[in-house]
């Protein structure tokens, strides 16, 4: 009996150590949405291109939506924009573009080369609106259900693994 | 020309010692971030040691260069404008980024893990010293009352105490030795 009362601190210890090393796996970059399951924040950003609007956060409800925040700027942006533009036209969900600390004419002509799938686009020059998502980097892809709620956050391009297993997975449940 | 440069050039570095070195620079926060009260500017700038860059993690946004690191500095001093306690400043921040973004994790049960594990690791580890000392203690005499020739608590049989009597003189003998050496 007092045997295993002396080994309790060396069992805390190997406990401790086993959750401290496999948590040494994660990537220390990637921080947690504080925004899931909460209601999309107070956005309201312009459009980027005639013709189609804006993005606030009224444009959030009655439909699963995914809200992609991207930069001409940005090379992962370029690498996931193919899976975006499937997310659009063959899964037939709306993807609206959040464009984040952006010039306009390069956000426009990369629309141009790329092709645009996106419903609406807000233009977020000052990244204002992206400081109220919580958005600290692009890419960012967002999944938000009817009620206008944030249940998924990606931080860094969408992959196709992670459309498989992520992203797709929960529209088809969202979608019921 | 040789004695003007090495007579000055002492002069200057420790000019530039007492310039750059007797206190702080900050080269993060830019001048036009700067608020005009000297009071809300401190306050804002004890906030942004507070709130982790998220871009460059282990800085806080008063160190960071980041683009990001600078719009948080300027909204930390809006909302310090518009009349925000320190408080309402840092939750504004950590409803949209989380507790992560406070470089200091606040006291909640999510949390007491990290702040209290290593004082109970401590207390456990102490009772277990402290139970194993006053088993020591309590298991003396008892080997003395259980060594009936044993002499005065310790604890030794009477072979022992022959062996070890044995062994003194040796160590007096050789000792002896030496000191004829």
């Amino acid at each position: 009996m007092s045997r295993l009362f002396f080994l309790l601190p060396l069992l805390l210890f190997a406990a401790m150590a086993s959750y401290f090393f496999v948590r040494l796996g994660d990537d220390a970059s990637v921080v947690p949405s504080a925004l899931i399951d909460k209601p999309v924040p107070q956005i309201d950003a312009p459009p980027l291109v005639e013709g189609k609007p804006g993005v606030s956060t009224a444009d959030f409800t009655g439909e699963v939506k995914v809200l992609n925040i991207w930069a001409s700027w940005c090379v992962p942006c370029r690498a996931e924009h193919p899976l975006v533009t499937r997310l659009a036209q063959t899964e037939g969900v709306p993807v609206y573009g959040l464009n984040w600390k952006d010039k306009k004419q390069d956000a426009v002509a990369w629309l141009n080369e790329l092709g645009d799938p996106y419903g609406q686009i807000g233009f977020d020059e000052s990244g204002r609106n992206g400081i109220e998502l919580g958005v600290y980097g692009v890419p960012e892809t967002y999944v938000i259900d009817k009620d206008g709620r944030i249940r998924y956050k990606r931080v860094g391009p969408l992959t196709p693994s992670i459309m498989k297993d992520e992203v797709l997975p929960l529209l088809r449940d969202l979608k019921q | 020309m040789r004695s003007f440069v090495s007579s000055v050039l002492p002069v200057v570095l420790l000019a530039m010692a007492l310039l750059f070195g007797g206190f702080q620079v900050s080269w993060a926060v830019q001048p036009d971030e700067v608020l005009d009260d000297p009071v809300l500017e401190g306050r804002a700038r004890d906030l942004s040691k507070e709130l982790r860059c998220l871009v460059c993690q282990n800085q806080s946004i008063d160190d960071s260069n980041a683009e990001l690191a600078k719009d948080l500095r300027v909204i930390v001093r809006e909302r310090l404008v518009e009349g925000d306690s320190n408080d309402e400043v840092l939750d504004f921040v950590v409803a949209r980024y989380g507790d992560y973004v406070l470089l200091r994790p606040p006291v909640k049960p999510g949390t007491y893990l990290l702040w209290f594990g290593p004082a109970a690791i401590l207390l456990i580890a102490g009772i277990g010293v402290a139970v194993w000392l006053r088993r020591q203690s309590a298991a003396s005499p008892g080997a003395v009352a259980s060594a009936p020739g044993g002499k005065g608590g310790t604890g030794l049989s009477e072979a022992e105490q022959k062996r070890l009597a044995a062994l003194m003189n040796e160590d007096r003998a050789t000792d002896g030795e030496h000191r004829k050496g």
